[in-house]
């Protein structure tokens, strides 16, 4: 195996868990099912493009440096999230749910129609900034500050929201407040994912940002495992290096994708991490879990075989 | 369930581990492009061409390369049409399998993307039917490892346009295009321009979505303008819907469009309706030169070519000339032998320029459909 091959696939692996972890905070820990997350990474994309593309390209940019362009990128998308928020967050399950769909999908067509930006030929000649060193800061970053949250006051919130919207109304938690919050934050991270998308592809379209990315984002927290962010770490790399690994199978290739995300799903329903994380407390959390399951099993088992002896 | 799950990917990872381990006499070539998904019967046609070409230059010795002959090998993947999959792809022919140069993708969203990992790993690439000139030149640059063997959106664009205007004396062009497309965008853009520049009209310019299959609110609007020619750049089978509806809508305007249309499809969902429509074409099919091709490839996969197949050839051909002139089996010798290479290809006399890698003064062939037959009409180079 070659090292630029591997070094490619972890680089996009870490590109997409960014966006899964902040999509894994508001789905996993606040429990907003969004298809619409791959407007807020294409928001990060061109803004991040706009900012640090050179100013003698075309389509020009800033030229400014690609920090500033990862902060663009993520405040631009976060921006954007707090107006579709206040108009779309009061919608209950569902409908919020497919106001995000139609908003990724509004965002999509909106960047087909600037030619600023390249229209749907796609913009050209964005500096390929993201390197591998880049995006494993990033993505301990994100990984600390996420961890952190869910620690968090705010974050234990945001899992009350997600367990019962009305107790945590009663019990005093602004609900709006607290999915907004989280709204924005999973935006933020989507769209600095968008900007390394941009940095590493060197060439962006619209087109790379349609539904079909959304789904993948959500299939990935999904298969990682709600509520668990090294869940979101983990499906991030599986799912990003598994169709890279059955390249062998040629056609089948996607079959064999399918087939095996439905048996991983099959056998953990709950997702590789559903609620567990890997933390030296969160293992000894799922041993002792483990334990008093099959401890109570066994109580269980004895009580009814003493039954039927009496 | 689990256990079945593990022997499935040890089964997997066991089979992906396997097939390194060349012979030194074999000169591997990548190839990439759609196996699956909505470009998969160009891409399936693409790889199958260079396959059949390359076992025919084996059966007949293989190439001799600086005084001593070689095989052919090419390892072909999918890249689903996604650019992000033509990276992973790129990276894996450029790195792993160690390939002397790659042929593909056949779109330029695709290409785009694929040239800062050839400038680093100095392998150079031949697209195949990538018509955005942003493939070979980015900013007046001209990008060292790609190449082409078609003509280029802004060049069938004028043809196009000097055709309707010099040929079809249209003096008014209405253009319905897919504005999700970035093939689609181009084409539109250059025909505007021409069309214009020769002193023609654009009556109406409408667009619709990727996925749309109703036209009737754009084609209303077109036929309220009533132009001479509706010009369609996009592909056969919304070609075949819109003209259609345009028909039944009593559109009587000539049709026009480009290298997007070209397919079996067209002429069985279209019908009657693309009837008396010309378009753009990358050869003549009835050509003689490519008639022996056509047969060859009918002979072996049982079916008849697409576009892509004959692009493809020329690919070929243009590598292979391009590893003799370069006399070793290294990418960075290959890149610099095709710059300036002549090579008479069946789409025509294949010369890449030094300064853009595009085949210049490659002649446009305008085709007409007759009773569901393409009848060529003519060459035609844009002025």
């Amino acid at each position: 195996m070659d090292w630029t091959y591997i070094q490619g696939i972890l680089m996009l692996a870490g590109i997409n868990m960014i966006a899964v972890l902040g999509l894994s905070l508001l789905t996993g820990f606040t429990g907003l099912f969004s298809f619409g997350h791959a407007g807020f990474m294409a928001i990060g994309a061109y803004v991040g493009a706009w900012i640090s593309a050179s100013p003698t390209s075309t389509p020009a940019g800033l030229g400014l440096p690609f920090v500033l362009a990862i902060v663009g990128g993520g405040v631009a998308a976060g921006a954007v999230s707090y107006f579709i928020g206040r108009i779309s967050l009061n919608l209950k399950g569902d409908y919020f749910c497919i106001a995000t769909l139609g908003f990724g999908e509004a965002i999509r067509l909106i960047f087909n129609n600037v030619n600023r930006f390249g229209g749907a030929r796609g913009w050209p000649g964005v500096p390929g900034k993201s390197t591998f060193l880049a995006i494993l800061v990033a993505d301990v970053v994100a990984v600390l500050f996420l961890a952190n949250l869910v620690k968090s006051r705010h974050g234990r919130n945001m899992i009350a929201v997600r367990e019962e919207e009305l107790a945590a109304q009663i019990a005093g938690i602004d609900v709006f407040r607290y999915k907004m919050l989280s709204l924005i934050i999973s935006a933020v991270y989507a769209g600095v994912a968008g900007v390394f998308f941009a940095h590493y592809m060197t060439f962006i379209q619209p087109k790379m940002f349609s539904l079909t990315k959304s789904t993948e984002l959500t299939i990935i927290v999904i298969f990682g495992g709600l509520g668990s962010i090294s869940g979101s770490v983990l499906g991030a790399l599986v799912l990003t290096a598994l169709p890279e690994i059955l390249r062998t199978f040629e056609m089948w290739r996607l079959v064999f994708y399918g087939a095996a995300v439905i048996l991983i799903m099959v056998s953990r329903p709950k997702g590789l991490m559903g609620g567990m994380e890997l933390t030296p407390s969160g293992i000894r959390k799922m041993v002792a879990e483990r334990n008093a399951l099959r401890e109570a099993k066994a109580r269980l088992l004895a009580e009814a075989q003493g039954g039927e002896e009496e | 369930m689990k256990k079945l799950l593990f022997a499935a990917l040890a089964v997997a990872l066991v089979l992906a581990g396997c097939g390194g381990g060349g012979k030194s006499d074999v000169i591997k070539v990548g190839w990439l492009g759609a196996l699956t998904g909505d470009q998969a019967v160009w891409g399936e046609n693409e790889l199958n061409t260079v396959k059949m070409l390359f076992e025919e230059y084996n059966a007949a010795g293989g190439i001799e390369v600086g005084g001593r002959k070689y095989t052919l090998e090419v390892i072909g993947y999918d890249n689903k049409g996604d650019p992000q999959e033509s990276v992973n792809v790129t990276k894996r022919l450029t790195g792993q399998d160690k390939v002397v140069a790659i042929i593909g993708p056949n779109s330029s969203g695709n290409a785009i993307p694929m040239a800062p990992i050839l400038e680093k790993a100095k392998v150079p690439d031949i697209a195949t039917v990538a018509t955005n000139p942003k493939v070979t030149v980015q900013d007046g640059k001209v990008k060292p490892y790609n190449f082409r063997v078609c003509f280029i959106d802004p060049y069938q664009g004028a043809v196009a346009a000097g055709f309707a205007y010099d040929r079809l004396n249209a003096r008014t062009a209405a253009v319905l295009y897919d504005v999700g497309d970035d093939y689609s965008q181009g084409l539109r853009e250059f025909f505007k321009v021409n069309f214009e520049k020769k002193g023609g009209t654009i009556v109406a310019d409408e667009s619709f979505n990727s996925g749309d299959v109703d036209f009737r609110p754009q084609l209303s609007k077109i036929k309220a303008s009533n132009p001479d020619v509706i010009f369609m750049p996009y592909f056969f089978k919304e070609v075949a819907l819109s003209a259609n509806q345009a028909r039944d809508l009593g559109i009587k305007a000539t049709l026009l469009g480009g290298d997007g249309w070209p397919s079996d499809q067209l002429i069985s969902m279209g019908g009657k309706a693309v009837e008396g429509s010309y378009f753009v074409n990358h050869l003549d099919y009835a050509d003689p030169a490519v008639q022996d091709f056509k047969t060859r490839y009918k002979a072996k996969y049982g079916k008849e070519t697409e576009l892509n197949g004959f692009l493809a050839h020329d690919a070929v051909l243009l590598f292979v000339e391009g590893l003799k002139k370069a006399g070793k089996a290294n990418g960075e010798a290959i890149a610099k032998a095709l710059e300036g290479i002549d090579v008479q290809g069946i789409t025509g006399r294949i010369h890449i320029s030094p300064e853009t890698h595009n085949p210049e003064g490659k002649d446009a062939a305008i085709e007409k459909i007759v009773d569901g037959q393409y009848v060529f009409q003519e060459k035609y180079a844009a002025q």
